[in-house]
């Protein structure tokens, strides 16, 4: 088990760059403009990246530095890439519709933060791995599911859920690197080409959602009711 | 390469070749005919695969891929919806007046055929999300393929909703490969069997975290209430055969992995949470389903109502457990495939005749329909879960399987929402048939394409309502078997 026995100094790294990227989580939660989401977004990828990169230097996995290669290119360049030309496409450049100010979301973003602190604390302890990275790792897996979940429930805008659903993603990649290094190439290879065909799709419905409904807010899309 | 392999490598052949075809001859009467080849040695060879899998588990490909009982169930359900849902397309589409298009249809109609069949032989729960996935993929584009405003609002929802949800499976996934890192060391191969190996040494408290999130997940694709939302919306504004896939082979793929997970969490001592949570999660999607089917407009929404509820069933099938519970609900998938897939015909044939989508625009069907009207009814009683169809039977082994596990409360009220759901559907139909109104004048004619598929999925209902055969009684009882795995 990597975190268990790890010098001081990779901890320290590990936890700098999971903090960092739960941080970007919460530029994207706080803002109202799709390309401020973008850009969070990036970076937060590349973070991942730098993780990841990190992870197979201490832990000696040789393994997890093409894995660092491929999220850079595939989450940190292309996917932001595609996202941007769909931006383009659509001329909106916020959120119109809100159902809480950024001021709230932030405040209830923290309040998940907390509950996911409580259950990894717990799930830490019984392992007998508290005070670890462990729990942390754990902490901002769980806590950036919920702030993707927020960010879908609360935003109205195709292009925001598409993010949201990304940051759910990317919470998940970046727990697994510290929980389970390990964990077989094939599928972290296979579970990033499979984010890049999800995203064309979305591409290819967005631009459907323009030509027959007519709008790409969620909040008109409300034929289909009972 | 044993017999078993070359079946499965025909089976999974067949639809890939036919995908690939549709999109090179770029012909709508020549792709129709690919896809219901395709869809017939699916079915030939579905059937033997199921048979043979009795003396399985097969593994392929270095254990990437199995054979067993559970899942060969669960594509023999999907080949027969896949045949009927391509017999009736051929007719179905023709109406549509999309023949331009109609090339595309019918390759991702084999795609996702073929995606279906793929996730019921993974053996690794990683690639078995990523299979998953990809049914989703591909269904989004046939939920809007009518290009109207709502289908396009309908694969919106859907492929948002659902991609969501099994986010969370993947979270799930996940922390169970790190459970199991616990026991196994770092790196290992995740296949089902190595994860209930080492199950009973997983930290309980994880292990029940890991199963929760994966239930959520993978329930949100089952359609599993709360987290239905997508289904009615997915299954009204899609092609009528879609709506049968969807409902008849997609809804049991995802089922299958819940099944799984539940086998690993009974291991792992979490198994009366896991179930009591499966139960819970089905008493709420009958109870869902009961609500909307009583005040319904829409005729396929009444559908997609339905399915919620049946799923329901199936999950509080697997839920009680036992030999009894997991023979119910395999009973009841095959049941349902049929009978659901009935149904949508009929639905999509007064659909179209009728112009509406309304239950209240269509009226006295039996005038309009006398043979196929009468065969719709039928089906229409059978799904209510009344005898003697197939879905009565299923439906008191589960009840039976609730009282023997000591689920008693969970029977009453399934029972009472069964009663709800069997006056709530009937008294629509009741209307649709038996209540004069001027109705509009016939849109479309239905081609016998579109009827034949009611009676061959009638038939065999009407069959296995009066007969359990015993055959199927042993194989349900060895397949309960190996998923409860070797009793210490």
């Amino acid at each position: 088990m990597l975190v268990a026995h790890l010098d001081p100094l990779g901890s320290s790294l590990f936890s700098l760059m999971a903090i960092a990227s739960l941080l970007l989580a919460f530029v994207m939660l706080g803002s109202r403009w799709l390309n401020n989401y973008l850009y969070a977004f990036a970076a937060e990828s590349w973070i991942i990246a730098g993780l990841s990169a990190s992870v197979g230097f201490y832990g000696h996995y040789p393994e997890l530095y093409l894995i660092a290669f491929l999220t850079a290119m595939f989450r940190g360049l292309l996917l932001p890439y595609l996202i941007w030309r769909i931006i383009k496409r659509l001329n909106v450049a916020r959120e119109i519709h809100e159902i809480l100010e950024p001021s709230s979301t932030l405040v209830a973003g923290a309040v998940s933060v907390i509950f996911a602190l409580v259950v990894s604390y717990h799930i830490g302890s019984s392992l007998g791995l508290a005070g670890t990275v462990a729990v942390l790792a754990l902490t901002i897996m769980l806590s950036m599911k919920l702030i993707g979940f927020l960010m879908l429930s609360v935003r109205h805008e195709a292009l925001s859920q598409i993010l949201g659903l990304l940051v759910l993603e990317n919470g998940i990649f970046l727990g697994a690197q510290i929980l389970v290094p390990g964990m077989p190439m094939l599928i972290e290879i296979v579970i990033l080409f499979d984010l890049l065909v999800v995203v064309a799709c979305f591409g290819v419905l967005v631009r459907y959602l323009l030509a027959h409904a007519g709008t790409t807010s969620s909040f008109d899309l409300n034929r289909l009711v009972g | 390469m044993t017999i078993v392999g070359t079946l499965l490598a025909v089976m999974i052949l067949a639809p890939a070749i036919a995908a690939v075809g549709c999109v090179l001859v770029y012909n709508a009467r020549a792709a129709e005919m690919m896809n219901l080849a395709a869809s017939v040695v699916v079915f030939a060879m579905a059937i033997p695969i199921t048979i043979l899998s009795a003396s399985g588990p097969y593994q392929f490909l270095a254990g990437y891929i199995i054979v067993d009982m559970t899942g060969s169930w669960v594509i023999l359900c999907a080949a027969i919806v896949y045949l009927l849902a391509s017999i009736y397309s051929v007719g179905y589409m023709r109406l549509l007046h999309e023949e331009q298009r109609l090339w595309a249809f019918y390759a991702l109609f084999s795609g996702f055929a073929l995606t279906i069949l793929l996730s019921a032989v993974m053996n690794n729960a990683g690639l078995y999300w990523i299979v998953i996935e990809l049914t989703t993929l591909v269904s989004t584009f046939l939920v809007g393929f009518e290009r109207a405003a709502e289908s396009i609002e309908a694969a919106w929802k859907y492929i948002i909703i659902v991609s969501a949800g099994i986010s969370l499976a993947l979270l799930g996934t996940v922390l169970f490969y790190w459970c199991g890192s616990f026991v196994l060391g770092p790196t290992y191969d995740m296949t089902w069997e190595t994860l209930r190996a080492a199950a009973p040494k997983m930290n309980p408290g994880l292990a029940a975290l890991s199963y929760l999130l994966v239930l959520v997940g993978y329930g949100t694709k089952v359609g599993l209430a709360p987290m239905h939302t997508w289904l009615p919306d997915a299954h009204s504004e899609s092609p009528a055969p879609i709506s049968a896939m969807l409902s008849g082979a997609l809804l049991n793929s995802a089922m299958l992995g819940i099944v799984r997970y539940l086998a690993i969490a009974d291991a792992a001592q979490s198994g009366h949470l896991a179930r009591t949570a499966l139960v819970a999660f089905g008493i709420l999607s009958l109870l869902v389903g009961a609500l909307f089917i009583v005040r319904q407009n829409g005729i396929k929404r009444l559908m997609a109502y339905s399915s919620v509820e049946h799923m329901g069933v199936v999950a509080l099938g697997f839920g009680f457990g036992g030999p009894l519970g997991i023979a119910g609900a395999l009973y009841h998938m095959l049941n349902h495939s049929l009978n659901k897939s009935l149904m949508f015909f009929g639905a999509g044939n007064v659909m179209r005749s009728y112009g509406s989508k309304e239950i209240a625009s269509i009226r006295e069907v039996r005038a309009r329909f006398p043979a196929s009207g009468a065969v719709w009814l039928a089906g229409a009683v059978g799904i209510t879960g009344a005898p003697p169809f197939g879905l009565f039977l299923s439906e008191i082994v589960i009840l039976r399987a609730g009282f023997e596990r000591s689920f008693d409360w969970a029977v009453y009220a399934v029972a009472v929402l069964l009663i709800v759901i069997f006056i709530g559907f009937l008294n629509h139909f009741r209307a649709m048939y038996f209540s004069s109104a001027a109705s509009a004048d016939k849109q479309a004619a239905i081609s016998r394409w579109c009827i034949a598929p009611m009676w061959l999925a009638l038939a065999p209902l009407l069959v296995f309502g009066l007969w359990w055969p015993n055959g199927l009684w042993n194989h349900f009882m060895a397949a309960a078997q190996s998923l409860a795995g070797p009793i210490p």
